[in-house]
Protein backbone atom coordinates (compact mmCIF):
# COMPACT_ATOMS: atom_id res chain seq x y z
CA UNK A 1 0.00 0.00 0.00
CA UNK A 2 1.38 3.60 -0.91
CA UNK A 3 -0.06 7.08 0.44
CA UNK A 4 -0.72 9.77 -2.08
CA UNK A 5 -1.95 13.37 -1.89
CA UNK A 6 -3.23 14.77 -4.66
CA UNK A 7 -5.68 17.32 -5.34
CA UNK A 8 -8.60 16.42 -8.01
CA UNK A 9 -10.52 19.43 -9.48
CA UNK A 10 -9.25 21.87 -7.11
CA UNK A 11 -9.77 19.56 -3.95
CA UNK A 12 -7.12 17.95 -1.71
CA UNK A 13 -7.39 13.82 -1.77
CA UNK A 14 -5.41 11.76 0.66
CA UNK A 15 -5.77 7.90 0.21
CA UNK A 16 -3.84 5.18 0.76
CA UNK A 17 -3.85 2.58 -2.44
CA UNK A 18 -2.64 -0.46 -3.51
CA UNK A 19 0.88 0.16 -5.34
CA UNK A 20 -0.87 -1.56 -8.59
CA UNK A 21 -3.78 1.18 -8.43
CA UNK A 22 -4.02 2.89 -11.76
CA UNK A 23 -5.27 6.66 -11.62
CA UNK A 24 -8.70 5.78 -13.95
CA UNK A 25 -8.80 2.97 -10.97
CA UNK A 26 -8.15 5.68 -7.94
CA UNK A 27 -10.78 8.29 -9.93
CA UNK A 28 -13.76 5.78 -10.48
CA UNK A 29 -13.39 3.16 -7.52
CA UNK A 30 -11.71 4.94 -4.76
CA UNK A 31 -12.96 8.53 -5.73
CA UNK A 32 -16.18 7.72 -7.38
CA UNK A 33 -15.62 10.33 -10.37
CA UNK A 34 -17.15 7.94 -12.78
CA UNK A 35 -16.94 10.35 -16.00
CA UNK A 36 -13.45 8.99 -16.74
CA UNK A 37 -14.15 5.98 -18.80
CA UNK A 38 -12.77 2.95 -19.07
CA UNK A 39 -12.59 1.51 -22.41
CA UNK A 40 -9.73 -0.64 -23.90
CA UNK A 41 -7.74 0.30 -20.48
CA UNK A 42 -4.77 -0.30 -22.78
CA UNK A 43 -4.04 3.26 -23.81
CA UNK A 44 -5.64 3.15 -27.46
CA UNK A 45 -9.02 4.65 -26.98
CA UNK A 46 -8.82 7.75 -25.26
CA UNK A 47 -11.90 7.28 -22.65
CA UNK A 48 -9.81 7.79 -19.83
CA UNK A 49 -7.68 10.72 -20.52
CA UNK A 50 -7.67 13.30 -18.01
CA UNK A 51 -5.43 16.00 -17.20
CA UNK A 52 -2.17 16.03 -14.89
CA UNK A 53 -0.69 18.99 -14.42
CA UNK A 54 -2.24 21.12 -16.88
CA UNK A 55 -1.37 17.66 -19.70
CA UNK A 56 -3.72 15.18 -21.10
CA UNK A 57 -2.91 11.65 -20.09
CA UNK A 58 -4.32 8.16 -20.38
CA UNK A 59 -5.40 7.74 -16.82
CA UNK A 60 -5.50 3.86 -17.54
CA UNK A 61 -1.44 4.08 -17.89
CA UNK A 62 -0.40 5.75 -14.84
CA UNK A 63 -0.44 4.49 -11.70
CA UNK A 64 -1.43 6.33 -8.93
CA UNK A 65 1.67 6.18 -6.55
CA UNK A 66 3.22 7.84 -9.15
CA UNK A 67 1.55 10.75 -8.97
CA UNK A 68 1.96 11.89 -5.98
CA UNK A 69 1.75 15.38 -5.43
CA UNK A 70 0.21 16.53 -9.04
CA UNK A 71 -3.31 18.23 -9.44
CA UNK A 72 -5.55 15.91 -11.69
CA UNK A 73 -8.63 17.30 -13.76
CA UNK A 74 -11.04 15.29 -14.65
CA UNK A 75 -14.47 15.92 -16.87
CA UNK A 76 -16.18 16.31 -13.44
CA UNK A 77 -14.17 19.12 -13.06
CA UNK A 78 -14.46 21.57 -16.07
CA UNK A 79 -18.39 22.86 -15.54
CA UNK A 80 -18.38 25.72 -13.26
CA UNK A 81 -21.24 26.75 -11.03
CA UNK A 82 -23.56 24.26 -13.02
CA UNK A 83 -22.80 25.99 -16.22
CA UNK A 84 -21.26 23.53 -18.98
CA UNK A 85 -17.85 24.28 -19.84
CA UNK A 86 -17.71 26.03 -23.86
CA UNK A 87 -16.62 22.54 -24.79
CA UNK A 88 -18.90 20.55 -23.39
CA UNK A 89 -21.46 22.90 -24.43
CA UNK A 90 -20.29 23.20 -28.32
CA UNK A 91 -20.18 19.03 -28.59
CA UNK A 92 -23.76 19.61 -27.39
CA UNK A 93 -24.77 22.06 -29.40
CA UNK A 94 -22.86 20.34 -32.88
CA UNK A 95 -24.15 16.72 -31.93
CA UNK A 96 -20.60 15.74 -31.32
CA UNK A 97 -21.74 12.64 -29.47
CA UNK A 98 -24.05 9.51 -29.98
CA UNK A 99 -24.00 7.16 -26.92
CA UNK A 100 -21.39 8.90 -25.18
CA UNK A 101 -18.90 6.76 -24.05
CA UNK A 102 -15.73 8.42 -25.87
CA UNK A 103 -17.02 12.11 -24.92
CA UNK A 104 -15.12 12.28 -21.83
CA UNK A 105 -11.90 11.80 -22.79
CA UNK A 106 -12.58 13.84 -26.48
CA UNK A 107 -13.70 16.78 -24.16
CA UNK A 108 -10.88 16.54 -22.37
CA UNK A 109 -8.41 15.90 -25.12
CA UNK A 110 -9.77 19.41 -27.04
CA UNK A 111 -9.38 21.71 -24.18
CA UNK A 112 -6.21 20.53 -24.01
CA UNK A 113 -5.60 20.93 -27.95
CA UNK A 114 -7.23 24.91 -27.47
CA UNK A 115 -4.94 25.84 -24.49
CA UNK A 116 -1.84 25.23 -26.86
CA UNK A 117 -3.40 26.22 -30.36
CA UNK A 118 -6.47 28.82 -30.29
CA UNK A 119 -7.68 28.40 -34.05
CA UNK A 120 -6.68 24.92 -34.79
CA UNK A 121 -7.35 23.94 -38.52
CA UNK A 122 -9.69 20.59 -39.26
CA UNK A 123 -6.54 18.94 -39.99
CA UNK A 124 -4.74 19.52 -36.57
CA UNK A 125 -8.08 19.08 -34.79
CA UNK A 126 -8.43 15.27 -36.17
CA UNK A 127 -4.58 14.81 -35.76
CA UNK A 128 -4.81 15.74 -32.57
CA UNK A 129 -7.68 13.45 -31.79
CA UNK A 130 -5.98 10.48 -33.39
CA UNK A 131 -5.46 8.53 -29.48
CA UNK A 132 -9.23 9.08 -29.03
CA UNK A 133 -11.83 6.73 -30.70
CA UNK A 134 -15.20 7.25 -31.01
CA UNK A 135 -16.63 3.78 -32.41
CA UNK A 136 -19.92 5.66 -33.23
CA UNK A 137 -18.17 7.13 -36.21
CA UNK A 138 -19.25 10.49 -35.33
CA UNK A 139 -15.81 12.04 -36.01
CA UNK A 140 -17.19 14.98 -38.23
CA UNK A 141 -19.31 16.34 -35.95
CA UNK A 142 -16.99 16.24 -33.03
CA UNK A 143 -14.63 18.01 -34.74
CA UNK A 144 -17.43 20.83 -35.41
CA UNK A 145 -17.64 20.85 -31.67
CA UNK A 146 -13.99 21.68 -31.36
CA UNK A 147 -14.10 24.50 -33.77
CA UNK A 148 -17.17 25.90 -32.41
CA UNK A 149 -15.93 25.39 -28.88
CA UNK A 150 -12.54 27.41 -30.30
CA UNK A 151 -14.28 30.38 -31.15
CA UNK A 152 -16.30 30.71 -28.46
CA UNK A 153 -12.92 30.26 -25.77
CA UNK B 1 -2.73 -6.57 -13.36
CA UNK B 2 -1.10 -8.56 -11.03
CA UNK B 3 0.49 -6.43 -8.29
CA UNK B 4 3.66 -5.23 -7.47
CA UNK B 5 6.09 -3.32 -5.05
CA UNK B 6 6.22 0.22 -6.32
CA UNK B 7 9.58 1.86 -5.68
CA UNK B 8 9.61 5.79 -6.84
CA UNK B 9 13.96 5.97 -6.71
CA UNK B 10 15.45 8.94 -5.81
CA UNK B 11 18.56 8.60 -7.65
CA UNK B 12 20.42 6.07 -10.37
CA UNK B 13 22.74 4.81 -7.39
CA UNK B 14 19.11 3.70 -5.68
CA UNK B 15 17.41 2.61 -8.73
CA UNK B 16 20.19 0.60 -9.64
CA UNK B 17 20.50 -1.35 -5.83
CA UNK B 18 16.42 -2.12 -6.26
CA UNK B 19 16.90 -3.81 -9.50
CA UNK B 20 16.57 -7.61 -9.40
CA UNK B 21 15.83 -10.30 -12.51
CA UNK B 22 12.18 -9.91 -11.55
CA UNK B 23 12.11 -5.89 -11.81
CA UNK B 24 11.46 -3.78 -14.10
CA UNK B 25 12.53 0.41 -14.46
CA UNK B 26 9.19 2.40 -14.87
CA UNK B 27 9.69 5.93 -17.10
CA UNK B 28 6.97 6.39 -18.79
CA UNK B 29 5.22 3.08 -18.64
CA UNK B 30 3.26 3.56 -22.27
CA UNK B 31 4.73 -0.27 -22.67
CA UNK B 32 5.44 -1.41 -19.35
CA UNK B 33 1.80 -0.64 -17.98
CA UNK B 34 -0.47 -2.13 -20.60
CA UNK B 35 1.96 -5.44 -21.07
CA UNK B 36 1.54 -6.22 -17.36
CA UNK B 37 -2.12 -5.45 -17.76
CA UNK B 38 -2.43 -7.84 -20.91
CA UNK B 39 -0.16 -10.28 -19.00
CA UNK B 40 2.62 -10.52 -20.99
CA UNK B 41 4.80 -9.33 -18.54
CA UNK B 42 4.36 -9.61 -14.81
CA UNK B 43 7.26 -8.15 -11.83
CA UNK B 44 7.67 -7.98 -8.15
CA UNK B 45 9.17 -4.51 -8.46
CA UNK B 46 8.08 -1.64 -10.76
CA UNK B 47 11.22 0.78 -10.14
CA UNK B 48 10.31 4.21 -11.20
CA UNK B 49 12.90 6.34 -12.90
CA UNK B 50 10.51 9.57 -13.47
CA UNK B 51 11.47 11.80 -10.37
CA UNK B 52 15.57 11.51 -10.90
CA UNK B 53 15.88 15.37 -12.58
CA UNK B 54 19.20 14.39 -14.36
CA UNK B 55 17.70 11.91 -15.95
CA UNK B 56 15.53 14.23 -17.88
CA UNK B 57 16.57 17.30 -20.20
CA UNK B 58 17.80 18.01 -23.75
CA UNK B 59 21.82 19.62 -24.21
CA UNK B 60 23.08 20.84 -27.68
CA UNK B 61 26.52 21.21 -27.67
CA UNK B 62 28.82 21.12 -30.63
CA UNK B 63 28.09 18.50 -33.30
CA UNK B 64 25.94 16.53 -30.79
CA UNK B 65 22.33 16.07 -29.04
CA UNK B 66 22.13 15.26 -25.89
CA UNK B 67 18.44 13.89 -24.61
CA UNK B 68 18.10 12.53 -21.06
CA UNK B 69 16.28 9.18 -20.66
CA UNK B 70 13.12 10.34 -19.18
CA UNK B 71 12.40 13.01 -21.86
CA UNK B 72 8.90 12.75 -22.69
CA UNK B 73 8.65 12.66 -26.68
CA UNK B 74 6.49 15.92 -26.74
CA UNK B 75 9.39 18.02 -25.50
CA UNK B 76 11.63 16.58 -27.99
CA UNK B 77 9.00 17.10 -30.84
CA UNK B 78 8.49 20.74 -29.51
CA UNK B 79 12.04 21.35 -28.37
CA UNK B 80 13.48 24.26 -30.44
CA UNK B 81 16.99 23.28 -29.81
CA UNK B 82 16.18 19.64 -31.54
CA UNK B 83 13.64 21.55 -34.08
CA UNK B 84 17.37 23.51 -35.17
CA UNK B 85 20.35 20.92 -34.74
CA UNK B 86 17.75 17.58 -35.87
CA UNK B 87 14.60 18.53 -37.16
CA UNK B 88 14.23 15.30 -38.31
CA UNK B 89 14.60 13.82 -34.66
CA UNK B 90 11.90 16.35 -33.58
CA UNK B 91 9.85 15.30 -36.42
CA UNK B 92 10.16 11.37 -35.33
CA UNK B 93 8.85 12.58 -32.40
CA UNK B 94 6.18 14.13 -33.16
CA UNK B 95 4.85 10.96 -35.01
CA UNK B 96 5.07 8.60 -31.90
CA UNK B 97 1.71 7.46 -31.13
CA UNK B 98 -1.28 10.38 -30.15
CA UNK B 99 -0.82 13.55 -27.82
CA UNK B 100 -1.19 11.83 -24.83
CA UNK B 101 1.00 9.19 -25.40
CA UNK B 102 3.76 12.24 -26.15
CA UNK B 103 3.11 13.34 -22.98
CA UNK B 104 4.06 9.85 -20.92
CA UNK B 105 6.82 8.32 -23.29
CA UNK B 106 10.07 8.60 -22.79
CA UNK B 107 12.47 8.25 -25.17
CA UNK B 108 14.82 6.04 -23.02
CA UNK B 109 11.82 3.91 -22.22
CA UNK B 110 11.31 3.29 -25.84
CA UNK B 111 14.77 2.41 -26.83
CA UNK B 112 14.84 0.13 -23.77
CA UNK B 113 12.04 -1.57 -24.93
CA UNK B 114 13.57 -2.01 -28.57
CA UNK B 115 10.21 -2.73 -29.70
CA UNK B 116 11.06 -3.88 -33.77
CA UNK B 117 8.30 -1.56 -34.63
CA UNK B 118 9.22 1.36 -32.47
CA UNK B 119 10.48 5.09 -34.25
CA UNK B 120 13.63 5.83 -32.00
CA UNK B 121 15.62 2.71 -32.84
CA UNK B 122 15.86 3.78 -36.38
CA UNK B 123 17.03 7.22 -35.11
CA UNK B 124 19.65 5.86 -33.15
CA UNK B 125 20.95 3.76 -35.39
CA UNK B 126 20.99 6.84 -38.28
CA UNK B 127 22.02 9.50 -35.91
CA UNK B 128 25.54 7.29 -34.84
CA UNK B 129 23.69 7.38 -31.16
CA UNK B 130 25.97 6.61 -28.06
CA UNK B 131 23.80 5.08 -25.46
CA UNK B 132 24.88 6.05 -21.76
CA UNK B 133 24.21 4.16 -19.07
CA UNK B 134 25.25 4.39 -14.74
CA UNK B 135 28.05 1.67 -16.30
CA UNK B 136 29.27 2.52 -19.28
CA UNK B 137 28.72 3.88 -23.21
CA UNK B 138 27.12 1.90 -26.13
CA UNK B 139 27.26 2.40 -29.53
CA UNK B 140 24.04 2.19 -30.97
CA UNK B 141 24.49 -0.79 -33.38
CA UNK B 142 25.61 -2.60 -30.15
CA UNK B 143 23.03 -1.70 -27.72
CA UNK B 144 19.86 -3.07 -29.78
CA UNK B 145 20.67 -7.40 -29.99
CA UNK B 146 17.42 -8.41 -31.44
CA UNK B 147 13.05 -8.38 -30.53
CA UNK B 148 12.41 -6.35 -27.80
CA UNK B 149 15.95 -7.21 -26.76
CA UNK B 150 19.38 -5.03 -25.85
CA UNK B 151 22.13 -5.55 -24.54
CA UNK B 152 21.09 -4.12 -20.93
CA UNK B 153 21.87 -5.75 -17.75
CA UNK B 154 18.62 -5.49 -15.13
CA UNK B 155 20.69 -3.36 -13.28
CA UNK B 156 21.54 -1.33 -15.42
CA UNK B 157 19.66 2.32 -16.29
CA UNK B 158 20.14 4.52 -19.16
CA UNK B 159 21.19 7.88 -18.40
CA UNK B 160 20.87 9.90 -21.79
CA UNK B 161 21.35 9.37 -25.33
CA UNK B 162 23.91 11.18 -27.24
CA UNK B 163 22.91 11.86 -30.91
CA UNK B 164 25.17 12.90 -33.43
CA UNK B 165 24.18 16.13 -35.88
CA UNK B 166 24.27 15.30 -39.17
CA UNK B 167 24.61 17.31 -42.41
CA UNK B 168 20.92 16.28 -43.64
CA UNK B 169 18.50 13.56 -42.69
CA UNK B 170 15.18 12.35 -43.08
CA UNK B 171 12.63 9.98 -41.08
CA UNK B 172 9.48 8.72 -43.01
CA UNK B 173 7.48 6.07 -41.88
CA UNK B 174 4.54 4.34 -43.28
CA UNK B 175 2.71 3.83 -39.75
CA UNK B 176 -0.01 1.67 -38.58
CA UNK B 177 -3.59 3.72 -39.02
CA UNK B 178 -4.40 2.58 -35.84
CA UNK B 179 -1.43 2.29 -33.11
CA UNK B 180 1.05 4.74 -35.73
CA UNK B 181 4.06 1.93 -35.22
CA UNK B 182 6.27 1.82 -38.35
CA UNK B 183 4.46 -0.53 -40.51
CA UNK B 184 8.25 0.69 -42.05
CA UNK B 185 10.32 3.60 -40.82
CA UNK B 186 13.29 4.61 -42.73
CA UNK B 187 15.70 7.40 -41.29
CA UNK B 188 18.27 8.60 -44.00
CA UNK B 189 21.02 10.31 -42.26
CA UNK B 190 24.43 11.96 -44.18
CA UNK B 191 27.57 12.56 -41.84
CA UNK B 192 30.83 14.06 -42.84
CA UNK B 193 31.80 10.47 -41.63
CA UNK B 194 29.35 8.28 -43.68
CA UNK B 195 25.68 7.91 -44.45
CA UNK B 196 23.16 5.71 -42.48
CA UNK B 197 19.99 4.21 -43.10
CA UNK B 198 18.12 2.99 -40.26
CA UNK B 199 15.08 0.66 -40.97
CA UNK B 200 12.52 0.53 -38.84
CA UNK B 201 9.55 -2.12 -38.51
CA UNK B 202 10.99 -4.48 -40.99
CA UNK B 203 12.50 -7.14 -39.66
CA UNK B 204 12.72 -8.55 -35.68
CA UNK B 205 15.29 -5.68 -34.83
CA UNK B 206 16.50 -2.30 -36.27
CA UNK B 207 18.81 -2.49 -38.72
CA UNK B 208 21.14 0.13 -40.42
CA UNK B 209 21.19 -1.00 -44.35
CA UNK B 210 24.44 -1.26 -45.67
CA UNK B 211 23.38 -1.62 -49.34
CA UNK B 212 21.03 1.19 -49.39
CA UNK B 213 24.16 3.52 -47.30
CA UNK B 214 26.50 2.40 -49.90
CA UNK B 215 24.37 3.61 -53.04
CA UNK B 216 23.92 6.93 -51.27
CA UNK B 217 27.79 7.06 -50.62
CA UNK B 218 28.24 6.90 -54.13
CA UNK B 219 25.52 9.18 -55.39
CA UNK B 220 22.85 10.99 -52.71
CA UNK B 221 19.72 10.91 -54.52
CA UNK B 222 16.87 8.76 -54.37
CA UNK B 223 17.62 7.67 -58.27
CA UNK B 224 20.66 6.08 -56.68
CA UNK B 225 18.41 3.63 -54.80
CA UNK B 226 16.18 2.06 -57.81
CA UNK B 227 18.69 -0.30 -58.48
CA UNK B 228 19.30 -1.63 -55.05
CA UNK B 229 17.51 -4.94 -54.54
CA UNK B 230 15.98 -5.58 -51.59
CA UNK B 231 15.85 -8.89 -50.46
CA UNK B 232 12.30 -9.84 -48.05
CA UNK B 233 14.06 -12.52 -46.42
CA UNK B 234 14.02 -12.27 -42.87
CA UNK B 235 11.12 -9.78 -42.89
CA UNK B 236 7.90 -9.81 -40.81
CA UNK B 237 4.77 -10.98 -42.46
CA UNK B 238 1.44 -10.26 -40.29
CA UNK B 239 -1.86 -8.97 -40.42
CA UNK B 240 -0.73 -5.46 -41.89
CA UNK B 241 1.86 -6.23 -44.35
CA UNK B 242 3.35 -9.26 -46.00
CA UNK B 243 7.24 -9.15 -46.03
CA UNK B 244 7.20 -8.96 -49.95
CA UNK B 245 5.79 -5.23 -49.46
CA UNK B 246 7.60 -4.18 -46.12
CA UNK B 247 10.82 -4.82 -48.49
CA UNK B 248 8.99 -2.73 -51.77
CA UNK B 249 8.04 -0.09 -48.82
CA UNK B 250 11.84 -0.12 -47.80
CA UNK B 251 13.04 1.13 -51.00
CA UNK B 252 10.18 3.35 -51.08
CA UNK B 253 10.19 5.37 -48.12
CA UNK B 254 14.34 5.55 -48.27
CA UNK B 255 13.98 7.10 -51.65
CA UNK B 256 10.89 9.50 -49.75
CA UNK B 257 13.44 9.97 -46.80
CA UNK B 258 16.02 11.48 -49.46
CA UNK B 259 14.79 13.25 -51.37
CA UNK B 260 12.80 14.93 -48.26
CA UNK B 261 16.68 15.07 -47.04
Amino acid sequence: MKKIAIEVNGKKVSKEIQDHTTLSGLLRDILNLTGTHIGCDTSQCGACVVHVDGKSIKSCTALAADLDGSKVTTIEGLASNGKLHPMQEAFKKMHGLQCGFCTPGMVMSAVDLLKNKKNPSDQEIRDWLEGNICRCTGYHNIVAAVKEAASKM
Amino acid sequence: MKTFNYHSAKDVKEASKLASSNSAFLAGGMTTIPSMKLGLASYKDIIDIKRIKKLSGIKVSGKKVTIGATTKHSEVASSKDVKKAIPSLAALAEGIGDPQVRNRGTIGGSIANNDPAADYPSACIALNATIHTNNRSIVAEKFFTGMFETCLKSNEVIEAIEFSIPEKSSYQKLPNPASRYAIIGVYVAKHKTGINVGVTGAKSCVYNDKDLAGALTKNFSSSAIDNVKISSSGMNSDIHASSDYRANMVKAFAKKAVDAC
